[in-house]
């Protein structure tokens, strides 16, 4: 469904991504782990469109995507719900639900994707009227994700969504992506806390220092020497 | 502003009166507790006038920094040129009706002259931002802010051209007919105060309702505070950005089309008068909290109630003064503006 070949980012002098490659395939939830300033984040904003690629290619649904807008691949069905959440403070909750759809013109349709996601949040629907930048860490992630999915997307990109957040709200957030996956949606999860991400990905890809160290099955991927020893803080 | 004289000005009159002798030297009647009110009401009325003025324009300076982070300063050449076109336009079709000088027009050139006024600046607004600002997205936002002053320039001059608008200060066919429409005492609320009072208001009652209560409103808003982020919600946000542009010209277009009827005479476009209006707008949108549109219309009031109320009841000859006084003032005391708030980023 999204395939990621070669791609090679550079902020000015700084080399990101030294030319990584993966595949996810439609109905998975895939992770991408790795330390702080690894790239994943840049792998995601490199994907949408956010930063442009120096190499390499992203082809999505067999079309290529390396050099289309952010605005447009929302259209073409990939949403990215970014770090540090990126809700709209100054706009209430209500607001950024709909902006996530800004791009359909369905009213029907959205109006019942929004009380779909207000069950899965129900936290969000308590603050509807209130601005976005009053609610806690744990309400905004629920915010930012509950937005993204306003567009209806096929592919769901995450950026470290447990970011932050209390050991309870990071359960919540985890059972509630396996719940969205479970409803059709493919992700795509950035994470440092490789201990949950592998425990809810299909298959999981390690990045150190701009460049794919480790891919494979996620359970594989745990119970391996490397990962448990570097990751996840044992043997 | 234009007003009746000073209460000062007044008594000053009376004191010069010859005092025929055997009576006492008193003047003869002090100001009474009506004629207060009139002058309140009169300088009231200027406030609300200038003060629409002010705030029309300083909605522009304002919608532009609340999403490019600039000030742009070439939109108070932008009123200029509405000021300018305005009265080109008018006179067009003052003459093509073929009407003798002083003779009122039919009352559809005044909205047809203040529409073309606003479409051209529109599209004025939208050129500059795709070829001086849309290059420079990624650049510093120093070099953005001097080639918004390399903007402006080019407009002042080519604005002084002969074939262009000329040096000459000239003055707008009257459009208007110089009725009264009520009298307070000795104040006259003629059409003029009530068609440049009134189209302000719906001028800023209708963007209002379009950045509160509309999806293209909610999206300004949007790229207003994140760029990128307003991307990833399928917002076009270059889009957007023109749009901002073409409205913020519109109104600057506006602003120049009432002060143009405001005045016997508009003068050349690198005028001091210009400059000023442009500079007391910009103070009102600082003043009001600078990215935020209703600071921007509270700012324009404020500024032009606070210029007229010191007129005329401290001194007259500081006008200038008060305005920008109450820009220092205001920095040092909430440096975000008076309905500015200081933005909380929560981790
Ligand atoms: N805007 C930027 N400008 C310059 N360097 C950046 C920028 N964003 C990220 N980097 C650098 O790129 C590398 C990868 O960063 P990032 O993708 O954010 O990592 P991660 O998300 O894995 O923590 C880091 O070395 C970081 O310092
Ligand atoms: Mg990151």
């Amino acid at each position: 469904m999204l395939n990621v070949s070669n791609l090679q980012v550079s902020y000015g002098a700084i080399r990101a991504l030294h030319g990584i490659s993966l595949n996810v395939e439609k109905g998975e939830i895939v992770t991408l782990i790795g330390c702080n300033g690894a790239g994943k984040t840049t792998t995601l904003r490199a994907i949408s469109g956010l930063v442009r690629s120096s190499g390499g290619s992203v082809s999505y649904e067999g079309s290529d995507i390396t050099r289309v807008r952010p605005h447009e691949l929302v259209r073409m069905g990939i949403a990215h719900s970014p770090e540090g959440r990126g809700v709209f403070a100054n706009l209430t909750v209500e607001e950024n639900l709909e902006l996530g759809a800004y791009a359909r013109s369905d009213h029907a349709a959205i109006a019942q994707d929004k009380e779909k996601g207000l069950t899965l949040f129900p936290r969000l629907r308590e603050r509807l009227r209130q601005q976005a930048g009053t609610l806690s860490g744990g309400e905004q992630q629920m915010l930012a994700m509950a937005r993204a999915l306003m567009a209806r997307p096929r592919m769901l990109l995450l950026d470290e969504p447990s970011l932050g957040l209390a050991p309870q709200v990071v359960s919540t957030i985890f059972q509630i992506i396996r719940e969205i996956n479970a409803a059709g949606t493919t992700i795509l999860l950035v994470e440092q806390n490789a201990h949950m991400a592998l425990k809810v990905a299909h298959r999981a890809y390690v990045l150190e220092t701009g460049e794919i160290a480790m891919e494979g099955p996620a359970q594989e991927l745990a119970a391996s020497d490397e990962v448990r020893k570097a990751y996840l803080g044992v043997g | 502003m234009p007003g009746d004289s000073s209460p000062r000005e007044e008594l000053a009159k009376l004191s010069a009166r010859p005092v025929s002798k055997g009576h006492s030297p008193c003047p003869r009647f002090l100001p009474t507790p009506a004629y207060r009110v009139d002058t309140l009401l009169q300088t009231l009325k200027d406030g609300l006038t200038i003060g629409s003025l002010y705030a029309l324009i300083a909605l522009g300076y304002t919608m532009v920094y609340g999403i490019l982070k600039f000030i742009n300063f070439a939109h108070s050449d932008i009123v200029v040129l509405g000021g300018w076109l305005s009265l080109i336009t008018a006179t067009a079709i003052v003459e093509k009706l073929g009407l003798t000088p002083g003779q009122i027009p039919p009352w559809w050139v005044g909205p047809l002259v203040l529409l073309i006024a606003m479409v051209a600046c529109g599209i004025i607004g939208f050129t500059i931002e795709r070829l001086a600002y849309k290059p420079l997205r990624r650049a510093p936002r120093l070099n953005v802010l001097i080639t918004a002053i390399g903007v402006s320039l080019f407009l002042q001059n080519t604005g002084q051209l002969q074939f262009v608008f000329g040096t000459r200060p000239r003055a707008i066919p009257q459009l208007l007919s110089d009725q009264t429409l009520l009298q307070i005492g000795n104040v006259h609320i003629r059409l003029l105060d009530l068609v440049v009072i009134g189209t302000a208001v719906v001028l800023m009652v209708g963007l209002e309702w379009l950045v509160f209560h509309t999806k293209l409103g909610r999206a300004m808003r949007a790229v207003s505070f994140d760029v990128r982020t307003a991307g990833l919600m399928g917002i076009p946000v270059d889009r957007v950005i023109s749009i901002t542009f073409v409205i913020g010209s519109s109104l600057a277009a506006a602003g120049g089309f009432l002060w143009a009827l405001s005045f016997t005479s508009i003068k050349q476009p690198a005028d001091t008068s210009w400059v000023l209006l442009g500079l007391k707008a910009f103070v009102a949108a600082v003043v009001g909290g600078i990215g935020n549109v209703r600071g921007a219309m509270f700012g324009g009031l404020a500024i032009g109630m606070l210029e007229v109320f010191g007129q005329q009841y401290i001194n007259p000859a500081l006008k200038d003064v008060y305005v920008f006084a109450a820009l220092i003032v205001v920095l040092l005391v909430k440096p975000g503006g008076i309905l500015g708030k200081a933005t909380v980023e929560k981790v």
